[in-house]
């Protein structure tokens, strides 16, 4: 990045506390979204001469921080109210009202959604998944506070509670409580092993043996994709570079998953522990946790994890007395951005830039944080090594089956009488979890979320394994009163709400595929329309430049092979219907006529 | 052997013709360097490549790929010119044409744009979706330079002209999803307020009519433009900047 003019406005008090954010980061550009996070939790909103401030401070063109923060769903160039309520949008929390939630919030509050009230008091907007769908429907407050099982009661108070200005740290405390639901315990969600055990373990047997261990156990990527950990780990090992990065993905953002926010709020000893084995093997003196920006209220705990290891020295300097086994961890919260799940664009992210996926090869294992070997692993994968650790790669790999070794963790919502986490060795058959959480007269599961598989009931003898039904932890179910179309709906508006917008079948395409489901949605498509939609489809699978957009049609082939009648039975016409009506394009003309008698009217207008 | 009788160790075949390249070039590069066209919008042989039009898609040993991004390697086979191949451009053309304003008739790029002369190459006659008509208003500020957003692919070659070569950042990208759009980069977010010079590769980048030079309105008549005149597919052709 060169240094650009300088822009900076005079000097001022507020400018005086910039400097100071930017100096308590080190100057350091790559932390700009921590700057701007900082900045707006102090402000608000970003103001544009804060922007300006920044970009001086960090002698960044004003342009870029501009890009970075119009890049991040949760960074307002606008400001939004002293209470900012996002409601969560997924398919889960509208199954359980959030709508009719949201729309009576709105009215008692005077507003309409995506608004700021006129006396700069309060914003309500849809966002996407919070992570709560085992306890929805469920808001987020000022980017900072959950509040779980909404009611039309809660909604009703908390409209007085914002009206009355009462800080949200005074709102009724049971609003706050987050439940882990842990219905079914295994190795991960069990009894956990003693902090350093595993790290102990790891030392005893050395680097080298370590990761022949984690390669031994078959473990592979809990978070979607499904890597080999111990190959991994091991290209990072042996590539060159002047320092190597172990990063925790914990940008849980696929609707319906929430395993991994119990695992940060339950079990991160078991998380800082598998990284810190993971940093011994590959020779890493950083780590970096990458905390969703909905997870915000987790920071203070995990902080507290940080420092109690660091206490116990198994963090920071010679761990466990171990001359030259150095290692720390710094937590980088996001801003709102589904796409930073991706491991390349997490690591733009952890750089202070837009979090678009980058071209690979070069993969992060070989050219990651600042162009230097990295390992990016998932929450529950760095739990899943801690025990590998500990018992060894045989034990694991006894463990599920022969391709997918060990246990995974699924996050159940939607219709079932159970929702929380059930953790089975992998080979599990879909209808046992649904069984186990008391789901009846399901019609179909979405497995692994939007970006994962639809599968309907002549599936349920269908095993959770790599080779079958993989997963990436959700696990939402919907029974036969519930409309598939709306389902994938849902999930086409979440795919163009997230798209980075760098590629264009992703940018364009997304937002066509909303535009043709909103058509059918209104009663107004036709067959033709659903072709488009299978156009889309294999458009977007073949042509995207990341796997966000990739999968982006996943939900909507799926359930136009499985359900089809949710589709026909919206069609308009068999033939061809415009992506516009006709009448209502008039009614400009009408306003301007001052007509609205019939023959200002289309004939065939409905 | 190649085409030419000569010996090669490093080759791959492009829709059935033997392409040389060198090490390290990517499938793109090379076929462009042998003379050999393959539609792309976003690279640019001085540029490093961006991969964000996907227009260049190719199919390396039937696996769907971006030919300015992927590495070329012996003995690859690679489809380019299908039937295929060629609907998924024109597919990805019709998006970006329904993304933004283009009406050719009236832009002072028609002829010598690199949107509109792909377009005609690839067959597309429609744009298939319906038009998403943006709000853009275009910034008029700078006495020699005309900014029309309307027309913007982000294709970044302007950002990463300033930025690598004129070593000025002008431009920035903003926004995200359907919404993702094109900063300059000065306090009023205006281009009268930046550096920037006409001289600038920055303002001669533009492969369509968002950066353009004021007061040279058809200077070159219709009919006598770069592409009225010879196809994009031909060598030297290829990109309209």
């Amino acid at each position: 990045m060169t240094k650009t003019p300088s822009m900076r406005p005079a000097a001022s008090g507020q400018d005086l506390e910039i400097a100071a954010l930017c100096a308590s980061h080190g100057m350091d550009p790559h932390d700009l979204v921590q700057v701007l996070r900082e900045l707006q939790e102090a402000r608000g909103w970003l103001p544009r001469d804060a922007l300006a401030a920044v970009a001086a401070e960090l002698k960044l063109p004003l342009s870029h921080v501009e890009g970075v923060a119009g890049f991040y769903r949760f960074f307002h160039q606008q400001p939004v109210g002293s209470y900012r309520i996002l409601f969560s949008d997924n398919i889960t929390d509208r199954m359980l009202g959030s709508a009719a939630l949201m729309d009576d919030l709105c009215r008692r509050l005077r507003i309409a959604p995506g608004t700021m009230r006129d006396d700069g008091r309060v914003s309500v907007a849809p966002t996407s998944c919070t992570g709560l769908c085992d306890q929805g429907p469920a808001v987020l407050v000022n980017h900072h506070h959950v509040v779980t099982r909404l009611d039309a009661a809660r909604i009703e108070q908390m409209a007085h509670l914002v009206d009355d200005g009462v800080p949200v740290t005074q709102w009724p405390a049971p609003w706050f409580v987050v439940e882990d639901h842990v219905q079914r315990a295994d190795v991960l969600l069990g009894p956990q092993p003693a902090p350093g055990s595993a790290i102990a373990a790891a030392r005893a047997r050395g680097r080298q043996a370590t990761l022949d261990e984690v390669k031994r156990s078959n473990l592979r990527g809990r978070g979607g994709a499904g890597f080999a950990t111990g190959v991994k780990w091991e290209l990072c090992r042996k590539a060159r570079g002047s320092a190597h990065y172990v990063v925790c993905n914990a940008d849980e953002g696929e609707p319906g998953t929430f395993k991994d926010r119990v695992l940060l709020a339950r079990h991160a000893d078991a998380i800082v522990e598998g990284m810190t084995v993971a940093a011994y093997v590959v020779g890493a003196k950083r780590g970096l946790v990458y905390l969703r920006g909905e997870y915000r209220y987790l920071l203070d705990g995990l902080r507290a994890v940080l420092q109690r290891r660091r206490g116990q020295n198994l963090l920071g300097a010679a761990i466990q007395g171990d001359e030259g086994f150095d290692f720390d961890i710094d937590i980088h919260v996001g801003a709102g951005a589904y796409v930073c799940g991706e491991e390349s664009a997490l690591i733009e992210s952890l750089e202070g830039k837009r979090g678009t996926p980058r071209i690979r090869p070069p993969f992060p294992v070989e050219h990651g944080y600042l162009g230097q070997p990295t390992t990016v692993n998932n929450v529950e994968t760095f739990c899943a090594a801690t025990h590998v650790a500990l018992h060894g790669g045989a034990w694991w790999a006894r463990i599920g089956t022969p391709k997918s070794s060990g246990t995974k963790i699924h996050s159940v919502s939607g219709d079932c009488e159970r929702p929380g986490l059930y953790e089975y060795p992998y080979g599990t058959r879909i209808g046992r979890i649904l069984e186990d959480c008391g789901a009846r007269d399901t019609q179909a599961v979405q497995v692994g979320g939007p970006s994962g598989l639809c599968v309907s009931a002549f599936e349920f003898g269908r095993r959770i394994a790599f080779e079958d039904v993989p997963t990436a932890g959700a696990f939402m179910i919907f029974n036969r009163s519930r409309d598939m179309f709306e389902v994938a709906r849902n999930f086409a508006r979440f795919f163009a709400h997230e798209s980075c917008g760098f590629c264009t079948p992703c940018r364009v395409g997304t937002a066509l595929v909303v535009k043709r489901m909103d058509k059918l949605a209104e009663g107004r498509g036709s067959r033709h329309d659903v072709e488009v939609l299978f156009e889309l489809d294999k458009l977007m699978h073949a042509a995207t430049h990341c796997g966000l957009g990739a999968s982006a049609c996943n939900p909507l082939r799926d359930t136009i092979a499985k359900f089809r009648p949710a589709y026909e039975s919206r069609l308009k016409s068999l033939h061809f219907e415009p992506g516009f009506d006709l009448d209502a394009e008039l009614s400009v003309a009408r306003r301007m006529t001052g007509r609205d008698d019939p023959a200002a009217h289309l004939e065939a207008s409905r | 052997m190649t085409a030419h009788g000569r010996y090669s160790g490093s080759t791959f075949s492009l829709d059935g013709e033997d392409v040389e390249f060198h090490p390290g070039e990517t499938i793109l590069q090379a076929a462009h360097r042998a003379g050999r066209y393959i539609p792309h919008l976003c690279w640019h042989p001085e540029f490093h490549p961006h991969g964000s039009c996907r227009v260049c898609l190719v199919k390396v040993d039937g696996r769907v790929a971006a030919s300015c991004t992927t590495r070329a390697a012996v003995g690859q086979t690679i489809e380019s010119a299908t039937e295929e191949i060629n609907a998924t451009r024109k597919t990805l053309l019709q998006m970006l044409f329904v993304e933004g304003n283009h009406f050719c008739p009236s832009c002072e790029k028609s002829g010598n744009c690199l949107l509109q002369a792909t377009a005609y190459e690839v067959g597309m006659e429609g744009p298939h979706f319906e038009e998403f008509y943006p709000d853009r208003p275009v910034d008029a500020s700078h006495p020699d330079i005309l900014l029309d957003f309307n027309r913007c692919i982000l294709c970044e070659l302007c950002v990463r002209a300033s930025r690598d070569v004129d070593h000025k950042n002008v431009f920035s990208i903003g926004g995200n999803g359907i919404g993702t759009h094109l900063l300059v980069n000065s306090p009023s977010g205006r281009l009268a307020d930046t550096n920037i010079a006409p001289t600038d590769r920055a303002a001669s980048v533009c492969p369509v009519g968002v950066i353009l030079p004021k007061r040279r309105g058809f200077s070159t008549p219709i009919g006598d433009r770069r592409y009225d005149v010879k196809s994009v597919a031909e060598p030297g052709n290829q990109e309209a900047s």
